[in-house]
C-alpha cells in the first residue's frame, strides 16, 4: 500500500482521476498525520470539518470528469491569508480571535479549483522574521535534524509552518508569501521547492499586508512540477487588487520539458560573499556544472548594487509596514487593551499596540515610523527608493544582454538551531535574506530548488531568478536543475 | 546619526506604541544597530536616479467609479472588540 502522504500533487491528482483513491481517503490520511505531528507546531488552526466537506464535494466533481488539477488535493494555508470564518491571525496576538467575514482571492481560487484546506499554518508574526521565532503560536519546528542530534532547528521564516508541513508530509503542498525571501529561505531550509512569482502575478487581496510593494504569494511544494501546477491555480488578475496584472496565465506544467539547451544562465559575482561557507560555494559550483551539462551557456555577470539591497529593504519594508500596521488600533478587529480609569483614545492605541505586537514587529514599525518622519524622509526613504531603482536596473541590464536566468545560492547557510540567534543583533538575522531580497526589490520571479545536503545531512537549496512574467521558462530551468541534482533525501520521522 | 532615548520615546509616541521608560535605552540601541546598517546607502551615488514608485512598469487598471459592495454593517462590526448600536465604540475622544 502506497503511503498517501508521500505523494506529490501530480501523483495524487493522477490517482484521484484514475479512481485509485478518493479525496476523502487522502484528506483523512493527512488529518491523521497532522494530529500526530503537533510536536512540529506547523498547523496552528486545524479545519478538519471544512476539509472533509470539501473533499466530499471534490470527489463528486472528479467523478463527473471535469475536475481542475488541484481538485481534491489537501493543502495547508499560511495564517497570513484571510479565510472566512477561520482564525486568521498573521501569527499575532493583536489579531487574537479575528475571524474574517471574507476569503482572500488566492485561497478562494484554490477553493474554487477544488483544493482541500486542512488548516492554517504557523509563520513569523506579520511575516516579519526568518526563523518562525516571532510567532504568537510559538516556534514551528523543522522536521530535519543534524544527524542524531535532537536539537530543534528552525524551518526558516516567515513561511516556517508551510515549509515544515510540506517537508514532513502533513499536506501535499502549502501557500506561502514572500516579502524578502519568506518562501525561498524556508523552502531551502527544509528541502522543498518554493517559488515567488513576479510582483503582480498573484492577487494580494485578503492577504494581511506587510510591505505592499514587495509582498507576493506563491506555492511551497515537494517538487518543481507541483510548483507549476499550484502556481497556475493561484495566478491571475483580480479586480480587487489593482496591482495584480491582467496577463494570460500559461499552463506552466506543460512548459516543463527539461530542455534548457542554449539558455544563458548568469552567475553574479557579487553573490560570492566574504566568509561564504565552503559547502555553499560547492553547492553553487555543482549547480552551475549541472546546468552547463544540460546544455545551458554559463555567463559571468555583475549586479553591482547587490550589497545595498538589504539596507534598502530595511528602509522600505519597515516604512510600508508602519503604514500598513497602523490599522491595528483596537477599534475594528482583534485585541483591545484593558484601559485604566481616565484613559482616552491615545492610551487605548498605545496600550493595545504594545500588548498586541511582538518585539520584532514593534521594532520594525518604529524604524519605519522613524525613516518616514519629518526631516528623515528624504535621507532614508527616498534614498532607499532610488537605490531600489538601481538594483532593478542591474537586473534589466543583464537581461538585456540575453541572460535567461540567474543562479545563486538560496541561503547563506543550512537551517540553524532555534534560539541560536536570540542574542545576536537583528542584522545577523536579516542576513538570512541576503540572496533573496534583491528579487523582491526588483519584482522578479525567484525559485528555490533543493539540490544537496551539508555534512550534517541538512538540505541546501539553490535559487534561480527569472525574467519578469516568465515563470514558465524559470520553472523549466528549475526542472532541469532538479532532474540533474536528483535530490531525494527526506527527514527521518521523530515526531 | 545616533538615536538617544528622547528620540526613541518620540518615535514610539508617533507609532502609538507604549514603551516603558526603562525599556528606552535598549530600544535606542536597537534603533542604532538598524540605522547603522542602513547608513551604507549613503555610499551609493543616486544623483539623477528616480525613486521607484512601482516595480512593474504597467499602468494600473481602472474601473468604473461605481459602488461595488456595501450594506454589510453587521459583518463589518462582527470582529470589533466593542460595537454598540451599529457603531464601533471607543473611549472618549474629545473633552
Amino acid at each position: 500500500m502506497t503511503d498517501l502522504t508521500k505523494l506529490t500533487l501530480a501523483e495524487a491528482r493522477d490517482k484521484l482521476r484514475a479512481g485509485d483513491v478518493t479525496s476523502v481517503e487522502l484528506t483523512e490520511t493527512f488529518l491523521k498525520a497532522i494530529d500526530d505531528a503537533d510536536a512540529l507546531n506547523a498547523f496552528v488552526h486545524k479545519t478538519p470539518e471544512i476539509a472533509l466537506e470539501r473533499a466530499k464535494a471534490a470527489d463528486v466533481r472528479i467523478a463527473q470528469g471535469d475536475a481542475p488539477d488541484m481538485c481534491g488535493l489537501p493543502i495547508g494555508i499560511k495564517d497570513l491569508f484571510c479565510t472566512k470564518g477561520v482564525p486568521s491571525q498573521a501569527a499575532s496576538a493583536i489579531l487574537e480571535g479575528f475571524k474574517p467575514e471574507y476569503e482572500s482571492t488566492i485561497s478562494q481560487k484554490l477553493e474554487d479549483s477544488g483544493a482541500v484546506m486542512l488548516g492554517k499554518l504557523n509563520m513569523d508574526e506579520f511575516a516579519m522574521g526568518s526563523s518562525n521565532e516571532t510567532s504568537v503560536y510559538g516556534n514551528a519546528i523543522n522536521p530535519w535534524r543534524r544527524g542524531n542530534d535532537d536539537a530543534a532547528l528552525t524551518p526558516g521564516g516567515s513561511s516556517g509552518g508551510s515549509a515544515s508541513a510540506v517537508a514532513a508530509d502533513l499536506c501535499l503542498a502549502a501557500t506561502g508569501t514572500d516579502t524578502g525571501g519568506s518562501i525561498r529561505q524556508p523552502a531551502a531550509f527544509t528541502g522543498i521547492t518554493g517559488i515567488k512569482p513576479t510582483y503582480g502575478r498573484c492577487s494580494r487581496w485578503g492577504v494581511v499586508a506587510f510591505a505592499s510593494s514587495l509582498d507576493q504569494a506563491g506555492p511551497m511544494t515537494k517538487d518543481v512540477r507541483d510548483a507549476a501546477i499550484m502556481l497556475e491555480a493561484m495566478c491571475g488578475h483580480d479586480e480587487k487588487d489593482s496591482t495584480s496584472v491582467d496577463l494570460v496565465v500559461p499552463n506552466f506544467e506543460a512548459m516543463l520539458t527539461g530542455d534548457i539547451r542554449g539558455k544563458k544562465i548568469g552567475i553574479p559575482k557579487e553573490y560570492r560573499m566574504d566568509g561564504m561557507p565552503a559547502e555553499i560555494e560547492k553547492l553553487w559550483a555543482d549547480g552551475t556544472e549541472m546546468l552547463k551539462a544540460a546544455g545551458a551557456e554559463i555567463v559571468d555577470i555583475s549586479l553591482p548594487h547587490t550589497k545595498y539591497a538589504l539596507p534598502a529593504y530595511y528602509v522600505i519594508a519597515p516604512a510600508e509596514a508602519s503604514s500598513n500596521l497602523a490599522r491595528y488600533d483596537g477599534v475594528r478587529y482583534g485585541h483591545r487593551a484593558t484601559l485604566a480609569a481616565g484613559d482616552g483614545i491615545t492610551e487605548m492605541y498605545e496600550k493595545t499596540r504594545a500588548e498586541g505586537f511582538g518585539h520584532e514587529v514593534q521594532r520594525r514599525v518604529m524604524v519605519g515610523t522613524y525613516v518616514l518622519s519629518a526631516g528623515f524622509y528624504d535621507a532614508y526613504y527616498n534614498r532607499a527608493r532610488r537605490v531600489r531603482t538601481l538594483i532593478k536596473q542591474d537586473f534589466e541590464n543583464v537581461f538585456a544582454q540575453g541572460i535567461d536566468a540567474i543562479l545563486t545560492p538560496a541561503t547563506p547557510s543550512a537551517a540553524f538551531g532555534l534560539g541560536e540567534m536570540t542574542d545576536a543583533d537583528p542584522i545577523q538575522m536579516y542576513l538570512n535574506d541576503v540572496f533573496t531580497v534583491t528579487v523582491n526589490l526588483a519584482g522578479l520571479p525567484g525559485i528555490s530548488v533543493p539540490t544537496g545536503v551539508d555534512t550534517q545531512g541538512l538540505p541546501l537549496g539553490l535559487q534561480l531568478i527569472g525574467r519578469p512574467w516568465e515563470e514558465g521558462d524559470l520553472l523549466n530551468t528549475a526542472y532541469a536543475l532538479e532532474q540533474a541534482a536528483g535530490f531525494v533525501a527526506k527527514p527521518g520521522k521523530w515526531w | 546619526m545616533s538615536i538617544d532615548e528622547s528620540t526613541a520615546a518620540k518615535v514610539a509616541k508617533l507609532a502609538r506604541i507604549k514603551v516603558e521608560e526603562d525599556a528606552l535605552p535598549a530600544l535606542a540601541q536597537e534603533f542604532n544597530a538598524v540605522l547603522g546598517f542602513i547608513e551604507q546607502l549613503n555610499e551609493v551615488d543616486v544623483e539623477g536616479v528616480e525613486p521607484m514608485v512601482s516595480v512593474t512598469p504597467m499602468r494600473l487598471k481602472r474601473r468604473e467609479d461605481v459602488v461595488t459592495d456595501g450594506d454589510q454593517q453587521e459583518k463589518i462590526l462582527s470582529n470589533a472588540p466593542d460595537a454598540r448600536e451599529g457603531f464601533f465604540a471607543v473611549p472618549k475622544v474629545v473633552e
